[in-house]
């Protein structure tokens, strides 16, 4: 679905992403871990075309959309307006199949985006992404700043997305537990390079990583 | 009373004119989120073009068209200054506004002079309650009614009304799903040319216009969209008309003289009343 190999990405004489190598098969669950100013965001806006590459390749298969951080909805319109745009590039606008998958956004259409609590907006959100069909959703930042019980709510969702619909995942995460949880396989970004990859269980059980990002090394559970 | 009437009617007339380019502020601000200081030389190259249109033999009507036209390469152009770089700031494009507006002073004149210039509207005039209206403002009043019907129509019910104006409320987020920013920015430019044009056409017969006539016109235009903090066309309207009529009757019981100045303090006012009125609120960025 995704293949990027070697890809640099500058800002100006800054580097963000230096060779950075990263693949998302079709309807896999990969988690992006790092810390701030890893060049997690810059990927993925890479991905979806906001930033060009100095270097390197992108290969994409599918559709991809993007839950950005920060949700960037558009206030200004209604629920509805956001989820009928997040369709913008294709014919068939009418959201009521994402309404019965998801009650709770039928109840909110007619609300203006910016009148939502941000558990709503995250929602909303998500729900603008899934309008365009995606075979990949890139999702940065799903949790921050919302109430553990939304964030378990979205995270159910998004499971049974990928159950029902074969649909694959680029998670990007603070909180990396969650996203370890959720997710088959992760890579580790950290200053703009890759400096570890592989399936979640495994990660999660090496001492850097468990000491950088879970909080501490993780008990075997025997 | 008569007077009272006969003032009102040629009011709103004028108001309607004010409003039509009030109009394409909005437009071009709702889009863009630039407030466009050249949005009356629209106005004045669309009348000055339809005046020589008509003095090279074209008829009404195609002669007023090619005004608009022209009005509408005229947005499209300042469009492509203002905003063809991507990552110009709203604050920067603004300056590039007012200097396409000076530019266009030099162009006008070496095409036009410097003299006022004006040409004939609809002739004739209709008796309501024994007083004549002319035919020309019924007109203003007419088309400022089927464009103002049309742009809420077309913001309110359309997905790509939708589309333009996601543009300024999150760029980013638009990009993210597949929006044309930079497209759409150059249609809302253009949009607001051939909307600053209209008023241009229609106004031009009730007072003749020469290169720096955009002055006024700016400051009424402001006036009235500023009513609906620039982004809604319905109380643009309504800024619109209440001008006309406060200007009318100023220039009807006093002075004439006056009449900018009543634009100058309703802006003031309003201004002043939406900057108490509304807390601060800090705009997330990307």
């Amino acid at each position: 679905m995704i293949q990027v190999r070697d890809l640099v990405v500058r800002y100006g004489s800054a580097t963000a992403l230096d060779h950075v190598s990263l693949t998302v098969e079709t309807g896999e669950l990969v988690a992006l871990i790092g810390p701030n100013g890893a060049g997690k965001t810059t990927l993925v806006n890479t991905l979806s075309g906001i930033l060009r590459p100095a270097s390197g390749s992108i290969e994409v298969t599918g559709r991809l959309a993007h839950v950005p951080e920060g949700r960037h909805l558009f206030g200004d319109l209604t629920v509805e307006d956001n989820l009928r745009l997040g369709a913008w590039r294709s014919r068939d606008r009418d959201p009521s199949w994402l309404y019965g998958l998801q009650p709770q956004l039928a109840e909110l259409r007619r609300r203006k985006a910016r009148t939502l609590s941000g558990g709503q907006q995250q929602l909303v959100a998500v729900g603008r992404a899934l309008m365009a069909r995606p075979d990949v959703l890139m999702i940065d930042e799903l949790s921050l700043g919302l109430a553990p019980l939304v964030v378990t709510q979205l995270a159910a969702e998004l499971t049974a997305l990928h159950r029902d619909q074969g649909m694959a995942l680029l998670l990007i995460d603070q909180n990396a537990r969650l996203a370890f949880d959720l997710c088959d396989r992760a890579y580790v970004l950290e200053a703009g390079r890759n400096v570890a990859e592989g399936p979640c269980a495994e990660l999660a059980r090496s001492p850097e990583v468990a000491r950088a990002y879970l909080g501490g090394p993780v008990k075997e559970i025997s | 009373m008569s007077d009272f009437l006969s003032y009102v009617l040629n009011g709103l007339a004028v108001g309607c004119g004010f409003a039509l380019l009030a109009s394409g502020l909005v437009t071009i601000h709702r889009v863009t989120g630039v407030v466009n200081f050249a949005q009356a030389m629209f106005a004045v190259v669309a009348g000055l073009t339809a005046g020589s249109a008509l003095g090279a033999g074209l008829p009404h009507g195609a002669a007023e068209l090619a005004g608009v036209a022209i009005a509408v390469i005229a947005g499209l152009l300042t469009g492509l200054a203002a905003v063809g770089r991507r990552g110009t700031t709203p604050q920067s494009a603004l300056i590039v506004t007012l200097g396409v507006g000076i530019l266009a002073y030099a162009v006008e004149i070496a095409i036009w002079g410097d003299q006022p210039r004006s040409f004939a509207g609809l002739p004739g005039s209709l008796e309501v309650g024994g007083v004549a209206i002319q035919w020309q403002y019924l007109l203003v009043i007419g088309v400022a009614a089927a464009v103002f019907a049309a742009l809420a129509l077309f913001f309110a019910r359309t997905d790509r009304g939708k589309a333009l104006t996601a543009c300024a409320s999150d760029p980013y987020g638009a990009r993210l799903v597949g929006i044309d920013v930079l497209r759409m920015s150059l249609i809302a430019f253009a949009l607001g040319g051939g909307l600053g044009g209209i008023a241009g056409v229609l106004v031009t017969p009730l007072q003749p216009i020469s290169f720096d006539s955009d002055v006024a016109l700016i400051v009424n235009g402001f006036a009235a969209a500023i009513m609906g903090g620039l982004n809604r066309p319905g109380p643009a309207l309504a800024g619109g008309l209440l001008l006309g009529v406060a200007e009318a009757l100023v220039a009807g019981y006093g002075n004439a003289a006056h009449q900018t100045e009543i634009a100058l303090v309703l802006m003031l006012a309003i201004m002043i009343w939406r900057a108490v009125r509304t807390p601060v609120v800090q705009e997330e960025t990307v």
